[in-house]
Formats: C-alpha cells, sequence, structure tokens
C-alpha cells in the first residue's frame, strides 16, 4: 500500500504542468471583488489564465503586457483573461494590480486548489485555453512582450 | 469668584496633563503589537508551499515575509492560534500545516508508519527465533547432539553420594 502511495505521488510529481491538447481543469475563481468566475462557462471563448503573485519579480514585467492584451482583445468579447494570485496575500496582492493597472478579473487561488489542478511548478506560468477548452499554449515563465502574447493568441481565432 | 476660576484653572491644567501623559501611553501600547516571539510560535506551526519543507518562522522568502505579516495582525486583532491556522489553511490548503489534520485519507501518514513499525517488529522476532530454530537444526543435521539437561538429584541421592565418597576416601 506504501509503495502503491509512493508511485502515485512520484507518477504525479514528474506529470509537470498539463500540457497542450489536455482538457483544462474546471475550475471556479472568486475574484478580489467577490465576483465568481467558472471556466467551464467560457467555451467558445479563448481563455488566457494567468498565475502570478505580488512576491515574484519575474511576474512584474509581464504584468503591463498583459493587461495591455487584455484590453487590445477586450472589444472582440471571445477573449477572456483570468488572474490567479497564488500563494499570496490579500493587500499586497491588491497593490500589485493597482501598481501594475491590471483591470481584468483577478483571485486568489484558495486552498491552491487551482494552481493544483494545472500542476503549476511556479510563478508567472499561463495557460491559454481555446474555445473546446483544450491547453492550446502553456507559458512557462513571463512573456517576453505584448507581441509575445498576440502571437499565441491570435491564431486560435476567427 | 477668583479662587473659583483658579480652582476650575487648576482642574483643567490637571486634565490637560492627565491627557497628555496618556497619550504617549496609549500609542506605545497600540504600536507595541505582538513579539516576534508570539509572530513564531505561530509560524514554526506552518509551512509556506512555495519554500517546501522549510517552516514559516525559518523561512527567508518575501511571501513568508508577508505570511508573518498576516500573523501579526492577527494575533493584534485578538484571533487565538488555531483560528490563524484555520485561516491560513481556508486560503492556502492542508498542506500549510506542519501536520495534517487527523481526517479523512490523511490518517494514512499516521497509521503507515505504526503499521511498517509493528509489522517489522513482528518479522524481526519471527526472523530471529527461525534463525535460531535453523541453528539447533543444522546442530543436529552434522551429528551433534543436544547436551541434556542434567536430572536433579534428590536429597537422599546427594547422601548417598557423599557418603560413598567419604567411605572411598576413607579406604
Amino acid at each position: 500500500m506504501l509503495l502503491l502511495f509512493l508511485t502515485i505521488g512520484l507518477i504525479r510529481s514528474q506529470k509537470g504542468q498539463v500540457s497542450v491538447g489536455e482538457i483544462a481543469p474546471d475550475f471556479e475563481l472568486i475574484s478580489f471583488a467577490g465576483e465568481s468566475y467558472q471556466l467551464s462557462e467560457y467555451r467558445g471563448s479563448v481563455v488566457v489564465l494567468n498565475f502570478w503573485a505580488s512576491w515574484c519579480d519575474t511576474c512584474k514585467p509581464e504584468a503591463k503586457d498583459l493587461e495591455a492584451a487584455y484590453q487590445y482583445y477586450r472589444s472582440r468579447g471571445d477573449v477572456i483573461f483570468l488572474g490567479v494570485d497564488y500563494v499570496d496575500t490579500e493587500p499586497e496582492a491588491l497593490g500589485y494590480l493597482e501598481e501594475f493597472g491590471v483591470t481584468y478579473p483577478n483571485g486568489p487561488d484558495l486552498r491552491t486548489e487551482i494552481s493544483q489542478a494545472y500542476r503549476v511548478g511556479g510563478v508567472p506560468e499561463t495557460f491559454i485555453i481555446d474555445q473546446d477548452g483544450l491547453i492550446a499554449h502553456v507559458q512557462i515563465g513571463p512573456f517576453r512582450s505584448l507581441e509575445d502574447i498576440l502571437l499565441r493568441i491570435d491564431p486560435l481565432l476567427d | 469668584m477668583v479662587t473659583e476660576i483658579k480652582k476650575t484653572s487648576w482642574v483643567a491644567a490637571l486634565s490637560i496633563l492627565l491627557v497628555v501623559c496618556l497619550i504617549p501611553a496609549a500609542v506605545y501600547a497600540q504600536g507595541s503589537g505582538p513579539s516576534d516571539d508570539e509572530v513564531n510560535a505561530v509560524a514554526k506551526q506552518l509551512y509556506c508551499p512555495v519554500c517546501e519543507n522549510i517552516p514559516l518562522d525559518a523561512c527567508g522568502t518575501t511571501a513568508c515575509e508577508q505570511w508573518r505579516g498576516v500573523i501579526r495582525d492577527r494575533l493584534a486583532e485578538g484571533w487565538s492560534e488555531d483560528q490563524i491556522k484555520e485561516y491560513f489553511v481556508a486560503q492556502y490548503g492542508d498542506r500549510v500545516l506542519a501536520e495534517p489534520p487527523r481526517e479523512g485519507f490523511n490518517w494514512v501518514v499516521y497509521i503507515v508508519p505504526m503499521v511498517i513499525f509493528v509489522g517489522g517488529g513482528v518479522l524481526f522476532i519471527t526472523g530471529i527465533k527461525r534463525w535460531r530454530d535453523s541453528g539447533q537444526d543444522r546442530t543436529l543435521r552434522r551429528g551433534g547432539k543436544k547436551v541434556p539437561e542434567p536430572d536433579k538429584l534428590s536429597d537422599d541421592d546427594i547422601k548417598r553420594v557423599e557418603e560413598e565418597l567419604l567411605k572411598r576416601s576413607k579406604g
């Protein structure tokens, strides 16, 4: 029995993040504003799911680019941006969002359930989910620029 | 009339003095808050998922500093240790606890080591016993003989042996 648990644990730890082509695990994100966002409700849209934290220095350079990308696609209505604040404290998280002018929905990863479902190994990590709810791109580490983000999203749009 | 004004002035002056004396005390009380030891007493029972295997009181990352700040704020608000731990579990999950709660699947963590310990002990004792038995069997197979335990002599027999020895020594 012990060997079974060890084997399961080992397999899980070796699996890495959810990969391209897999079904994106469903989750409910409660934003800092108290609004609920259920991933499964966004079938038919592209979802950009970004994991970040206020203590994460490498998250900062991409924060403004993600916001710019959100503004770029905003009028279309079929590209959804969701920010998941990983293992963070709320006052610092809100300060971070204000500092980088982030306006798309962001919320804490309560009980680290979302990051565990996506097997996140660290922050920043971004998962781009296509209209069918499949993982289309996994970004380990920050995006280098706004163009880098658009390059991953544009091919998914009609 | 003049005396009354003087009296009133004294009362006012004393009141101002009292207020002036009390304000720094109040500010001091508010600023003191929980000590580092009090914060660390709670922090050492928690683990940050970012820096695995390092208790929160010994972790130097920004995330852990923020967490200790939360503990300090909650202690200042009068929260108990258990309430703070419950808050962290609700925010970050069971894995922040140094000891997983004794419920559901977590029991495996507590039961498996005990089963291994007891099972290991039983196997060890059984193994030793078998080894000893097989050692005796090997001796017998090689033609060895078990040394029979000497029969116990009765008092009469001992007396007879003593008498016989005495006779022989005299003869």
